[in-house]
């Protein structure tokens, strides 16, 4: 599909003023949300977008799509089944072999296809591997912005969507426009909006589009894929209680006390980024702007000093436990509860006494 | 084999001031350094041309500063160093910026040959987008790969590649054709120390500069604020909590008492955490 008439309007002047938005752009219509299907799972992430993109929908009085792209069977009837039960009105659907594997070329194909041909005003993706990889492909090949990263979608009282992001490792928060182009694309990274509630619903209008691409047009060859051996590494961002360690714990090894911990209490844990840096820790455990966003019930925070870029990362905890030496760490600014105490002597009290409080026994004890 | 690797100069994150009142961020005397993704993926090129042969070239868009930057990474072992710098460039969001770096790379195609392999970091630690990465490649026709753990095998002459790329759940096997952009993950290696010849080579070289007209670019539109399709409409700071922590009394407690009320206060405002973690943890 030619894109000669999605080029940049001839008086292009500063962008940030508001112009009339060129006519073949006018019919662009509808809230999209790619829903991330790869090795037959639906990424969580494209549900908490489905909820964001509903309000969005509801607030421009206009419908709440979702985009599945994938191979014929089961697994991709299914993405589409949740697709509906999670918000979406209407299914847009691109069924092919050629989708089973994720490959740049043939997803940025049937994506740019799918704009192209049923133009929506706001397109959302999941801030994920896959989601960026793809997000940034198709923003350039239709020549439209894409805010990354976002942390809020709003709509201002002109339609425009309202993406805003933290910048400079969430030291500031901008609010980012794309005013005269379509769609407005966004990406926002797992686990920063909440999961909405999910309704069986009846499977509604699925719109299907064919894939215009064959195996020998695309260059790439899947050639196997391994899965994570620890599949704990993948559930950090999802965990109900996260248990993480920062620079005040001294060592590497005194990593294991958070582990311990996390272990007493089925929690998972992570650590800030300095000890990633420092190498203590694999830098798929990094809670924070640039490691994992998380939203678990209860976050445990030990020895970490709560710099903007950790608390960006840790703010949708339902209650947040601070543990440091220094009664001035911004930690204690956004946490709920604190103590002021060494988290290396503190962490083997706060095991025993959870595994103490816990143990069957101690229950039985409880209920009598 | 000619790669070339594009490189930002950002200020370190972690000394980041941002004013009071003005909600602007405070440059002077932020040090500035090597986008630190970027590092990986340089790393990644100089281990390439050990392997291969050929040549490196360190390209980045920026303030005359930036070259400061290009220095550091000749100190590394690169080759050569480009600076794209114009005025023209400023205010240029992700679109703008993939537009002008892939009119650079053409440039340094036509100027020092065409490059096999372009290089990026995953992310940079300023703007943190990960997409100026896969934006020059579609703007150049390369296939992309993107999160590459390793790159298992380059054949130079069958323009042939082999590499591990991370996905969500575990690592996908790709194998595809050279020319590609590949964007490092964190951690695949650490960068060299580079050694004294570099280091004095880097003192000595001239960098290449070049403004938007040199580096071939006539479409101005498509720089800098107007060739981007996304305003930035306001910059505001985190709003900060009302409420700070509740802080547990200490006074004369042992660590187990502390433990004891700590968690008493946890259950008490989270209640249904104690019953989960009675069947979920402990065990």
């Amino acid at each position: 599909m030619s894109n000669a008439n999605r080029e940049a309007p001839p008086s292009a002047g500063r962008a940030g003023i508001k112009r009339e938005l060129p006519e073949h752009f006018r019919d662009y219509r509808h809230v999209w949300v790619f829903i991330e299907l790869e090795r037959g799972e639906v990424h969580p992430v494209s549900f908490e977008l489905l909820g964001e993109g509903r309000k969005l929908a509801d607030k421009l009085g206009i419908q709440l799509a979702g985009i599945v792209l994938g191979p014929p069977g089961e697994a991709t009837q299914h993405a589409v089944a949740e697709a509906f039960a999670y918000g979406a009105d209407l299914v847009y659907l691109v069924e092919a072999p050629l989708l089973a594997d994720y490959r740049n070329e043939p997803f940025t194909k049937a994506m740019t296809d799918l704009v192209n041909t049923h133009k929506p005003e706001i397109l959302l993706l999941g801030a994920t591997t896959l989601g960026r990889d793809l997000a940034g492909s198709v923003a350039t090949t239709l020549l439209t912005g894409l805010t990354a990263d976002c942390t809020e979608l709003d709509v201002d009282v002109d339609g425009s969507l309202a993406a805003t992001r933290p910048t400079f490792g969430g030291s500031l928060l901008c609010t980012i426009y794309t005013l005269n182009y379509r769609p407005q694309m966004a990406t926002v990274r797992p686990r920063v909006m909440a999961m909405p509630p999910r309704t069986d619903k009846p499977v509604g209008r699925v719109i299907r589009h064919k894939l215009s691409m064959t195996e020998e047009e695309i260059i790439t060859k899947v050639l196997g894929f391994n899965l994570d051996r620890q599949s704990a590494k993948a559930n950090l961002a999802y965990a109900d209680i996260v248990v993480a360690g920062g620079l005040g714990l001294g060592s590497a090894e005194n990593l294991q006390l958070v582990k311990n911990l996390a272990r007493a209490i089925g929690a998972e844990y992570g650590c800030s980024r300095p000890l990633v840096q420092k190498g203590w820790m694999p830098a798929d455990r990094q809670v924070g702007q640039t490691g994992k966003t998380i939203r678990p019930k209860l976050y445990i925070a030990a020895g970490i000093s709560g710099a903007i870029q950790h608390r960006v990362g840790v703010e949708g905890a339902d209650l947040i436990v601070a543990i440091n030496t220094d009664p001035n760490a911004p930690i204690f600014e956004f946490a709920h509860l604190g103590i002021v105490t060494d988290a290396i002597r503190f962490l083997p009290a706060l095991t025993e006494a959870f595994t103490r409080r816990l143990s069957p026994h101690s229950h039985d004890k409880l209920a009598s | 084999m000619h790669i070339v690797i594009c490189i930002k100069q950002v200020p370190d994150s972690a000394q980041i001031r941002v004013h009071p009142v003005t909600n602007t961020i405070m440059r002077q005397g932020v040090p500035t350094i090597i986008n630190p993704y970027d590092l990986f993926a340089l790393e990644e090129a100089l281990k390439l041309r050990g392997a291969h042969g050929g040549e490196v070239t360190v390209l980045t868009m920026g303030p005359p500063m930036a070259e400061d930057a290009l220095r550091k990474a000749l100190t590394y072992g690169a080759d050569r160093a480009v600076l794209l710098t114009d005025r023209c460039f400023a205010g240029s969001d992700t679109l703008a910026t993939s537009f002008a770096l892939s009119r650079a790379i053409v440039r340094i195609g036509e100027t020092f040959g065409a490059p096999d392999i372009v290089f990026a970091g995953k992310q940079t630690i300023d703007g943190d987008t990960a997409q100026v990465g896969p934006g020059i490649a579609k703007r150049l026709g390369l296939l992309q790969f993107t999160y590459v753990a390793k790159i298992d095998s380059i054949d130079v002459d069958a323009r042939e590649i082999t590499v591990k790329r991370r996905s969500e759940g575990g690592t996908q096997m790709l194998k595809s054709r050279l020319p590609c952009l590949i964007t490092m993950l964190e951690g695949t290696n650490e960068i060299r120390r580079g050694s004294l010849d570099d280091a004095m080579r880097a003192a000595r070289s001239q960098i290449v500069k070049w403004s938007a007209a040199e580096a071939g670019i006539e479409d101005l539109n498509k720089c800098g604020l107007r060739g981007s399709p996304t305003v930035v409409k306001r910059v505001f700071a985190p709003t900060t909590k009302a409420e700070k922590a509740t802080q547990i009394d200490m006074t004369d407690k042992t660590q187990h008492d502390l433990a004891d009320e700590l968690i008493a206060a946890i259950f008490t405002r989270q209640p249904a955490l104690e019953h989960e973690l009675a069947f979920d943890g402990g065990q």
